[in-house]
């Protein structure tokens, strides 16, 4: 076989081929991208590899058993497969995976099994039900060093050993390809309905979705969006004004006295609506996706994690720029969209760190930019010096010949 | 390097008794024990640093009773400069050290060893910030688990991972340990739970992971650390979730002439989509010896027990409540009852919150034990246990959280007696070797610490283990932390970090390309 080339996508067929093509590449000096079926090629820092090690033909639901709540697949298996497959006997992934292919100009549906472990994936179920990190309990890969090894288990409650499924969530192939995962799974929600208040300001907003997380009506989505972002969400389109939205799933009579509970709660913050299931739906999606920024391919995009309450800050800051947010995880998650390709990173990350104080204010990843920009700017959260000298010393121990997707999250790494 | 060292009680064939090998003493630190003192007492003065024999022996053990080892010295900082002095210390000077909190371990992950300071975070006992718009608490790690929820609860709120020694164990415990508890299987272990630590690692460096923002946004060191048994570093900070407490809280008591039939209960509510904040089940045995402690009304006559528990609001509580009964019915249920009280629902709970207690009053000793298994395996692992009862000689009661399939078979002996405790710890292994071959695992929420050890290649192979030691040299080059813990070979890190594969060595492999 001649050497391949830049633009070689190396197909493996099993854990075998993918344990041979790294152990090439260690034998060789080569880099290879870890990839799934691609969808997610344009985030984290932009780097080219010598090849790309292509994991989408590995494929296959290896087990589900919906009593256990356990479902084990292939890395390569397409999510929207496994979505349907729980959707078929009520279960779901209770994280709620967004799907990165509006904001980042693909199809939807594109995203695999192993591709959203890599980037630990969530939605507005985060606060209460957590991310892909808190539902993984199992994985089979392949380090740097071409050896393949398994960590975890196939049950729910399991503390044997380091806990590497968690650990190697959001590592974003820079530490080992994954080739099998085994995650948890719950059962899906009768319904939903959405509570909505209209015309609150940001940091208004934050104290009304502090009361409604905060009560006893088990919110399982807040979420704020400015008005003028409204306009980009059908189901908020005509509403004049900002709205904050609150979802309620369960049962329908748990809803119906949950709804007019909250209903009392919120009553002084403004004027109240409500938008039944499907229109919640659809709503919830628009929101895990970010589909209002997925208007403008060019547009510099961010994703901040921060304490709830600091986020309208953050937004009044990045509005002064002339950015437009809006606001997940009952302000805890902000997304973020620059008028021009410009990411203005020093002003994103300057006021995080100001609202942080002395401690950490959260991390800011800027999720869309060009490939000039994410491979000229930090695209991670900086890590501090002590932080920055463990993570090196991990791929040394894990990676040792940076042949696995190196610089993808930090440089040297 | 290998370890345990000079092990012959570990044969190749000697499966029915293995003592316990720890590390090798460091015979140059034993040697310089009274100078290393006295530099522990410049960085921890007065008190902070316990040496006399009688004043030690409190610390010889923790949970796992059955192992005792005297520590080099105890030190019991109060800050996070002195943690960090501490270990940069050791670091220097080749010592070891074993971190302890409030010494609960099941597990014996805070047994000292001969050779290393026992490093107590007993004074670590503020709560530093409570803050309910965001939902958080941040505390010291010598915090109780308990402690967090009573802080918060005049607001309505608690903390949700509740291991049933959750008044004395702390948070920076159940950090080492990701604990568990009765309600994980909805609200999650210790790691959902867990927003932020401050640590410090061996070589005194001090790191901040998380805070209170969710997710790390990068690579999950937080994911790491909890659960790490205290080989990793020292936690001197936690920061955590707080939830607000359920509106109501109600429990259905079910009885079943056999525990299949109360397994295939369980199922069946899971597999209506229903995810009870509680759900356990009790073996004949357990239930006996419980209702003759707490006479809380448990019926006599069946096989299994299952409590079932609603949490959440009101209108939901009630109806779900009828429908696990309705399912319950369905399957043939000798006794079925829905407390109407909140005191009927306390009482449900009383017989099964005493169960290890009351199995201690009809047995001199008990050993208790911890394996996960996939729930269906549970009639071949209980029919498994009956076997091993009468090989043994030894009785078994049951109690299991049902719903995310944790067993904790109490094994009764008599410690007094010649050779008990060696069979009670064989009869443990053996269940433990048969959850895994079930496809379960060694430990559901109790740790490896040193009890299981040396099961760990029943679940791992080298090749697993070598990764998960090399993060542990990415962490703790020299080896320093908790040493004899988790990893029944402590390889040097050198070793493990060698590369196999020589340059121009492996041909391009012959798979598809693109």
């Amino acid at each position: 076989m001649t050497p391949p080339t830049t633009a070689d996508r190396l197909r493996a067929r099993d854990e075998a081929d993918v344990v041979e093509t790294v152990r090439w590449a260690v034998s060789e000096g080569r880099t290879l991208d870890v990839a799934g079926s691609g969808s997610k090629q344009a985030l984290g820092r932009h780097i080219q590899t010598d090849a790309t090690l292509d994991l989408s033909a590995l494929t296959g639901v290896s087990l589900y058993e919906p009593a256990e709540l356990v479902l084990s697949a292939k890395a390569g298996t397409p999510v929207a497969e496994i979505e349907a497959l729980l959707v078929a006997s009520n279960q779901m992934m209770a994280f709620e995976p967004m799907d990165y292919g509006p904001l980042l100009g693909r199809p939807r549906g594109e995203g695999t099994l192993g591709g959203l472990m890599a980037t630990n994936l969530a939605g507005p179920r985060r606060p209460s039900a957590g991310a892909a990190r808190d539902h993984a309990l199992g994985l089979r890969a392949v380090s740097g060093r071409g050896e393949a090894f398994k960590a975890g288990g196939r049950v729910v409650k399991n503390v044997t050993g380091y806990d590497l499924p968690r650990g190697l969530s959001g590592s974003y192939g820079t530490l080992a390809a994954f080739t099998e995962l085994t995650i948890k799974v719950l059962p899906r929600p009768e319904t939903l309905e959405t509570l909505l208040i209209y015309g609150l300001d940001d940091a208004t907003a934050a104290k009304a979705m502090s009361a409604a997380v905060g009560s006893f009506y088990d919110v399982s989505g807040a979420a704020h969006v400015p008005f003028g972002v409204t306009g980009h969400i059908p189901a908020l389109a005509l509403a004049g004004s900002s709205v904050t939205a609150l979802r309620l799933e369960g049962v329908p009579p748990s809803i119906r006295h949950r709804r007019e509970k909250l209903e009392g709660l919120l009553a002084g913050f403004g004027t109240l609506g409500r938008l039944e299931a499907e229109s919640s739906a659809a709503l919830w999606r628009a929101l895990r996706d970010v589909e209002p920024f997925a208007g403008d391919h060019k547009r510099a995009v961010w994703r901040v994690s921060t304490a709830p309450m600091k986020a309208s800050a953050i937004g009044v800051a990045v509005a002064e720029a002339g950015g437009a947010c809006f606001y997940d995880w009952a302000g805890g998650l902000i997304w973020i969209e620059m008028p021009d390709a410009d990411p203005r990173a020093e002003l994103v990350r300057g006021v995080l760190a100001a609202v942080g104080g002395p401690q950490s204010g959260g991390h800011a990843t800027l999720i869309r930019a060009d490939a000039a920009t994410r491979a000229a700017l930090e695209v991670f959260q900086p890590l501090d010096p002590v932080t920055g000298a463990l993570v090196k010393r991990m791929k040394d121990g894990f990676d040792p010949s940076r042949v696995l997707s190196p610089g993808r999250m930090y440089a040297g790494v | 390097m290998s370890q345990p060292e000079g092990s012959a009680a570990h044969a190749a064939g000697d499966v029915e008794y293995h003592a316990l090998v720890m590390p090798e003493p460091k015979r140059d630190v034993l040697a310089r024990r009274a100078a290393i003192i006295a530099d522990l007492r410049a960085i921890v003065p007065g008190e902070g640093v316990i040496d006399t024999e009688i004043e030690m022996r409190p610390y010889e053990s923790d949970g796992l009773t059955a192992y005792r080892q005297l520590p080099l010295a105890v030190v019991l900082p109060s800050t996070t400069a002195q943690v960090s002095k501490v270990l940069a210390y050791c670091h220097a000077n080749g010592v070891r050290v074993v971190p302890r909190g409030a010494g609960t371990s099941l597990s014996g992950g805070a047994l000292p060893l001969e050779d290393a300071i026992l490093l107590g975070m007993g004074k670590f006992n503020a709560i530093l910030d409570i803050d309910f718009d965001n939902r958080t608490v941040t505390a010291q790690p010598g915090v109780t688990n308990l402690g967090i929820t009573n802080a918060v609860m005049h607001n309505g709120f608690y903390y949700a991972p509740d291991p049933s020694s959750q008044i004395a164990c702390t948070i920076g415990g159940n950090v080492a340990e990701n604990s568990g508890g009765v309600h994980c299987l909805k609200y999650g272990l210790t790691t959902n739970n867990v927003m932020g630590v401050e640590m410090v690692l061996i070589t005194g460096e001090v790191m901040r992971l998380g805070g209170q923002h969710l997710d790390s946004g990068g690579l999950d060191l937080l994911g790491l650390i909890v659960g790490s048994e205290g080989l990793l570093g020292v936690v001197t900070e936690v920061t955590v979730r707080i939830l607000k407490k359920p509106e109501t809280a109600r429990a259905v008591l079910v009885g079943f002439p056999s525990s299949e039939a109360a397994g295939e209960c369980v199922a069946s509510i899971i597999a209506a989509g229903i995810i009870p904040g509680g759900m356990e089940m009790m073996d004949k045995l357990a239930i006996e010896a419980a209702e003759a402690f707490v006479k809380v009304g448990y019926p006599l006559d069946v096989e299994a027990l299952l409590i079932v528990e609603l949490d959440g609001p009101e209108a939901e509580v009630n109806h779900l409540i009828g429908r696990v009964s309705e399912i319950a019915s369905g399957l043939g249920c000798m006794t079925l009852r829905a407390s109407t009280s909140e005191e009927e629902r306390m009482a449900f709970w009383a017989g099964r919150k005493a169960a290890f207690p009351a199995v201690g009053r009809i047995s001199p000793d008990y050993y208790c034990m911890d394996g996960t298994i996939p729930r269906k395996a549970l009639p071949r692992v209980l029919s498994g246990m009956i076997d091993m009862s009468a090989k043994y000689g030894l009785a078994c009661a049951n109690v299991f959280h049902a719903g995310d399939g944790n067993l904790h078979p109490l094994i009764l002996y008599d410690a007094n007696k010649p050779g008990e405790l060696e069979r009670a710890e064989a009869f443990g292994r053996d269940i433990l070797l048969l959850c895994v071959e079930v496809g379960g695992v060694l430990t559901g929420e109790h740790g490896v610490g040193v009890e299981k050890r040396d099961l760990m290649p029943s679940m791992f192979d080298e090749t697993d283990l070598a990764h998960q030691q090399r993060l542990k040299c990415a962490f703790d080059a020299d080896g320093l932390l908790n040493p004899g813990k988790m990893f029944p070979q402590l390889h040097r890190c050198a070793e493990l970090g060698r590369m196999h594969i020589s340059r121009g060595q492996v041909p391009f492999p012959d798979i598809p390309r693109f």
